[in-house]
C-alpha cells in the first residue's frame, strides 16, 4: 500500500513539472534577462525608454498612469509633465488616471507595419522576460525587409529597430564553426553593455507591467502562511487533545 | 456540546427554533451523533476538503461575477480590470483560478481513494453515483468558466471541444451551431456559457453535493478496512469502532484544513500560473478568430480524456470513447463483485491492477499536454487499452479464475488490440508498435496469467472482524 | 469512550485559542473581498477633481458642472444676492452651517462659500436626492413677496436660499452640501480637490 501511494506521488509530482510550452515558437537559445522588478531606479529608467521609444506604436491599456507612477516612485506630477502624449477628444492631454492607450489607430498601423502593434502590458506574461530580453538585442540588418531590419528571435518581424540610436546596427555573420551571430558593424551612442542595461529596463518595466501586484502578493502570501502555520499547530494540539479519548 | 439527546426540547431559543425546524435533529444526525469509524485515515481528508473548495469556488466566483463583463468586447479587459482596478481583485481572481485546479486535484484524490478501499460497493453503489455526476458537472462548470476570460486559449480550447460535436453522424453540424448560437464562437457563445456557469451549473452542483452528502450518512461511512461497523454495536446501538463525527472528526478535518489552505496559498500567492499549468500564457493574448496558437492543449484535469480521444484517429469514434472512459466509472459498482472493499485485503494482482491504472491515467494526462507526435499517439493507444482493461480486470478479478479460463480470456483480450495492430501496421513504425505492445500485454499478463499460476498473486486475505487501528 | 482524565482546562484553551485563531483568519477574507467593493481605480480616475473657469459665468448666472456625475452648481452672486442672505437667517434652520457634514471648515460662514461672490454647491436635494430648481428673482411672486432667491425643490417642495441653507419646516433636514474645492487661480476653480488633498 505504502508503495502505491508513494507511486501515486511520485507521478504526480512528474505531472506538474511539464514545462510551460515556449512562446512564438523559437527554438534557439534565449539570453538571461536577470531582471529585478523590486530595482525602483531601473523600472523608472524603463519606464522613460519605453514612454519614449515604445508608446508611440504600442500601448499598455490595462494599466493607469497613475498606478504607475505610484508603484515605481514617480510623482503623478512627473508623469503628467513627461509621459503623457495623448490627448482626449477636445485635444487636452487625458488625466493620469487614464489607461495608456497610445494615438496610432489601429488602421494606421496596418498600413506602416503589416500588422497593428500589439499592446504589451502582458507580453513579459505572454514570451517570458528573456524572451523580450533577447528579442530587442536581436535586430540585425536586412535590406530585403520594408523597413531594412530583421529579428533572430522573431523572424521576419514588422516592428523596425527602434533603438538603432542606442545599440547600432549590427549584421548577421557566419564565423569559422558554421554558427551564425550577430556583430556590431555600426555602435549607437550606447556601449553594449549600457545598451544590455537599457533593454534590461525595459524588460523590467515591462514584467512590472504583466502583474503590477507581484510583489504584493509575494509579501501578502508569506503572512498568510505564517497565519495557517501557527492556526495548524493549533488545530493539531486541539485534534490530539480530543483523541485521547479515542485510543 | 450543546445537544444533550435526552433533552429533545429545550427552552430558550434553540427550543423554538426545534419546535419549528428539526435544527437540534440536523445537527445531531449529520455531525454530533454521526458516527464515523475511528480508523480513517490520511485519504479521509479529501471529502471535507472538496466541500471547502466547493464554498472557496463559490465565494470569490459571486465577488468577480459583480466585476466580470459577459461581453466579446468587453470580458478580457474586464478581467484585467478586476486584476489592475479593483482593490484586492488579483487577489480574488487567483483564488477562483487556482481553486478550480485546487478542485480537481482533491476530487481525484477522493475518487481514487474510494477506488482504494471499494467505497463503490454496496450498499454505497448510489453514493459512487452521485459523485461521478458531480464530476461530469465540474468538467462542465470548469469548461464553461474557461471560456469566460476570452483569450486566445479560452476561445481556441472552447472551439476544439464544441467541435467534437461536430462528429456525430447526421445532427453534428446543426448541433455545434445550436451550442454556440452563431456560426462561429462568439458573444451569443460566451453569454451563455456565463450563464452555465455562474448559476446553472453550480445549483446542480450543490444539489448533487447535498445528494452525495445524504446518501454517505443513510449508510455510513467506510474505512481503511472495509468493514461495516454497524454490525458490532454496544448496548446502546453506538458502534463500536465508531465515533462521532463531531468533535473528533471535525478537529481532524481542521488539521487538514490547515494544510490544504498552506499548499493553495503556496500556489495562489508564489505560483498563480502554476508554470504554466494553471493559467497559460496564450491565454493572456485576446481572443482572436482568425488567429490559432500553434498548441492548444487542454487544461490539466481534461488532459488524460483528452488523450483518450486522440488515441482514436476516427474523430467520432474518439468521441464515442472519451465519453466512454468517463461513463465506465458508473458502472464500478456492478463490475467489480468482489466481496473484500479495501485494498488492504485485497489480492496482489488486485493492487497491481489499481495502480497500473493510476500510473495510466497520470501518463495520458501527461500524453494530452504534448504535440500529436507518433510516438505521442501510440503511446495514448496502450495507456487507453491499459485505462479500459482496468475496468475488464475490475470485473474478472472479481473471484478467483481457472487456469484455463485465465488463459482463454486473456488471449482474447490481447487477440482483440493485437488484430488491430495486424490492420493498422506501418513498416515505418514496426518497432514503436511493437515494443509498446508490451505495455497492456504485461499489464494483463500480470493481473490474468500470472495468477492463474502463482496462485498467491491472485488471493485475497481474510477481512479482519474489527478496525485495526 | 473513557471521559476519565480529561484536561478540562487543557481542552477549553485550545477550543479557545483555535477559535480565536480561526475567526480572526476569517475576518481578515473577508476585509479584502469587502474592500473589492469600493470604488476601483476606474471610478476614481472617472471621480477625478474637475477644473472650471469662472470667470466666464455672468452676475447672478448659475452654471451647472459634472463631477463624479454630481450637479455641481457655481453660483455668481451679485451685490444685492449676497445682502438677501442675512435677510433670511430667522427664517432658516441652521443658518450659521453648524451641521459639519454639510460643508468644509472653509464654507462655514454665512455664504458658504471661499469666496463670497461664489457659490459652490451640490446640487441634489438633501431630503431624497431630487434637483432642485434655480429660482434667483428676489421676490418671485410664486415663492412670496419675501423670496430673498435660492432653490425649490420639485418633489417635496423644500426650498433653500443662495447659499444652500434650507428654510425651517422643510421635508429636507439639512444644508445643501458643499464640496470640497479650491481657486488653483483667482478664477480657476478645482471642484473635488483642497489643500487636505482630493475628496474621498
Amino acid at each position: 500500500m505504502k508503495t502505491l501511494i508513494a507511486t501515486t506521488f511520485l507521478a504526480a509530482a512528474a505531472l506538474f513539472t511539464v514545462p510551460a510550452a515556449s512562446a512564438a515558437g523559437y527554438d534557439g537559445d534565449l539570453e538571461k534577462a536577470n531582471i529585478d522588478v523590486t530595482n525602483e531606479a531601473s523600472l523608472q529608467r524603463g519606464a522613460n525608454l519605453f514612454m519614449n521609444y515604445c508608446m508611440g506604436c504600442h500601448s499598455t491599456e490595462y494599466m493607469r498612469y497613475n498606478r504607475v507612477a505610484r508603484d515605481i516612485g514617480l510623482t503623478e506630477q512627473h508623469m503628467e509633465e513627461n509621459f503623457i502624449f495623448i490627448t482626449d477628444e477636445a485635444g487636452d492631454p487625458v488625466g493620469v488616471g487614464s489607461l495608456m492607450k497610445n494615438a496610432m489607430s489601429d488602421d494606421y498601423g496596418e498600413e506602416a507595419f503589416g500588422v497593428v502593434p500589439p499592446d504589451l502590458t502582458m507580453t513579459t506574461r505572454i514570451h517570458g522576460e528573456d524572451w523580450v530580453y533577447t528579442f530587442l538585442k536581436s535586430f540585425y540588418v536586412d535590406e530585403s525587409r520594408p523597413l531594412g531590419a530583421n529579428n533572430t528571435v522573431f523572424s521576419n518581424v514588422g516592428m523596425p529597430h527602434v533603438l538603432w540610436e542606442l545599440q547600432g546596427w549590427q549584421e548577421k555573420v557566419v564565423d569559422e564553426d558554421g554558427n551564425e551571430r550577430l556583430e556590431l558593424v555600426r555602435s549607437g551612442s550606447m556601449t553594449p553593455s549600457e545598451y544590455d542595461r537599457a533593454v534590461r529596463d525595459i524588460v523590467t518595466y515591462l514584467s512590472y507591467m504583466g502583474e503590477p501586484m507581484q510583489l504584493d502578493r509575494q509579501r501578502i502570501g508569506l503572512y498568510v502562511l505564517i497565519f495557517l502555520g501557527i492556526f495548524t499547530i493549533l488545530a493539531y494540539f486541539l485534534k490530539k487533545e480530543y483523541w485521547k479519548d479515542v485510543h | 456540546m450543546a445537544s444533550n439527546p435526552d433533552t429533545k426540547i429545550q427552552g430558550g431559543l434553540l427550543g423554538w427554533v426545534d419546535a419549528r425546524f428539526p435544527l437540534s435533529q440536523m445537527w445531531n444526525e449529520h455531525l454530533a451523533q454521526y458516527y464515523a469509524p475511528k480508523n480513517f485515515n490520511f485519504w479521509y481528508f479529501f471529502g471535507s476538503l472538496a466541500l471547502l473548495v466547493l464554498v472557496i469556488q463559490i465565494v470569490s466566483g459571486i465577488f468577480l461575477t459583480m466585476f466580470y463583463k459577459p461581453d466579446a468586447e468587453l470580458a478580457f479587459a474586464s478581467v484585467e480590470y478586476i486584476m489592475r482596478d479593483v482593490e484586492w481583485g488579483w487577489l480574488i481572481r487567483y483564488m477562483h483560478s487556482t481553486g478550480a485546479s485546487m478542485f480537481f486535484v482533491v476530487v481525484y484524490l477522493h475518487m481514487f481513494r474510494a477506488l482504494l478501499y471499494g467505497s463503490y460497493k454496496k450498499p454505497r453503489e448510489l453514493i459512487w453515483i452521485f459523485g461521478v455526476l458531480i464530476y461530469l458537472v465540474l468538467m462542465a462548470e470548469a469548461f464553461a468558466g474557461y471560456l469566460l476570460p476570452w483569450g486566445q486559449m479560452s476561445y481556441w480550447g472552447a472551439q476544439v471541444i464544441v467541435n467534437l460535436f461536430q462528429t456525430i453522424p447526421y445532427i453534428g453540424p446543426d448541433l455545434v451551431t445550436w451550442i454556440r448560437g452563431d456560426f462561429l464562437l462568439s458573444d451569443a457563445t460566451l453569454n451563455r456559457f456565463f450563464a452555465l456557469h455562474v448559476i446553472a451549473l453550480p445549483l446542480v452542483l450543490i444539489m448533487l453535493v447535498a445528494a452525495h452528502i445524504i446518501a454517505l450518512h443513510e449508510v455510513g461511512s467506510n474505512n481503511p478496512d472495509g468493514i461495516n461497523i454497524k454490525e458490532n454495536k454496544d448496548e446502546n446501538g453506538i458502534p463500536k469502532d465508531g465515533i462521532p463525527f463531531h468533535p473528533y472528526y471535525s478537529v481532524k478535518d481542521l488539521v487538514g484544513v490547515g494544510v490544504f489552505l498552506m499548499v493553495f496559498a503556496v500556489i495562489m500567492f508564489f505560483f498563480p500560473t502554476g508554470g504554466g499549468l494553471f493559467l497559460k500564457p496564450d491565454n493572456m493574448i485576446p481572443a482572436d478568430p482568425l488567429v490559432t496558437p500553434d498548441l492548444i492543449p487542454p487544461v490539466w484535469y481534461f488532459t488524460s480524456m483528452y488523450s483518450v480521444l486522440r488515441s482514436v484517429p476516427d474523430p467520432f469514434l474518439g468521441v464515442v470513447a472519451m465519453g466512454l472512459a468517463v461513463v465506465m466509472l458508473f458502472f464500478i459498482p456492478w463490475l467489480d463483485r468482489n466481496p473484500v472493499l479495501s485494498m488492504r485485503y485485497r489480492s496482489f494482482a488486485a493492487k497491481f491492477n489499481l495502480a497500473v491504472f493510476v500510473v495510466a491515467f497520470v501518463i495520458l494526462g501527461w500524453l494530452g499536454l504534448q504535440q500529436a507526435t507518433t510516438e505521442v499517439s501510440e503511446m495514448s493507444l496502450r495507456f487507453s487499452t491499459v485505462y479500459f482493461a482496468f475496468f475488464f480486470l475490475l470485473w474478472f478479478l472479481s473471484k478467483e479464475r481457472s487456469a484455463v479460463f485465465s488463459l482463454i480470456a486473456f488471449a482474447v483480450v490481447v487477440g482483440i488490440y493485437t488484430i488491430y495492430d495486424i490492420l493498422r501496421f506501418d513498416p515505418s513504425d514496426a518497432s514503436l508498435i511493437m515494443w509498446s505492445w508490451l505495455i497492456p500485454t504485461v499489464y494483463l499478463f500480470v493481473t490474468m496469467v500470472a495468477p492463474a499460476f502463482a496462485r498467491g498473486l491472485g488471493r485475497d486475505r481474510a477481512v479482519p472482524e474489527r478496525v485495526t487501528s | 469512550m473513557a471521559n476519565q482524565g480529561v484536561n478540562r482546562g487543557r481542552r477549553r484553551f485550545l477550543v479557545a485559542a483555535t477559535s480565536v485563531v480561526g475567526g480572526a483568519g476569517v475576518a481578515a477574507v473577508a476585509a479584502p473581498f469587502l474592500a473589492s467593493l469600493q470604488p476601483s481605480a476606474r471610478a476614481q480616475a472617472a471621480g477625478a477633481p474637475v477644473e472650471f473657469d469662472v470667470s466666464a459665468v455672468e452676475p447672478g448666472q448659475r452654471v451647472s458642472v459634472e463631477w463624479r456625475g454630481q450637479p455641481i452648481w457655481v453660483v455668481r452672486r451679485t451685490e444685492e444676492m449676497i445682502a438677501g442672505l442675512s435677510e433670511v437667517t430667522d427664517r432658516l434652520r441652521d443658518p450659521e452651517s453648524e451641521v459639519e457634514s454639510q460643508q468644509p471648515e472653509y464654507a462655514q460662514n454665512e455664504h458658504r462659500s471661499r469666496n463670497p461672490e461664489f457659490l459652490v454647491v451640490i446640487g441634489i436635494c438633501t431630503h431624497l436626492g431630487c434637483s432642485p430648481t434655480y429660482r434667483p428673482e428676489i421676490g418671485d411672486p410664486e415663492m412670496g413677496s419675501d423670496w430673498q432667491g435660492g432653490w425649490l425643490c420639485g418633489c417635496h417642495g423644500s426650498r433653500f436660499d443662495l447659499a444652500g441653507r434650507v428654510y425651517r419646516n422643510m421635508p429636507a433636514a439639512t444644508n445643501l452640501v458643499i464640496p470640497r474645492h479650491m481657486y488653483r487661480t483667482d478664477t480657476l476653480l478645482v471642484i473635488g480637490e483642497d489643500e487636505d488633498g482630493e475628496a474621498i
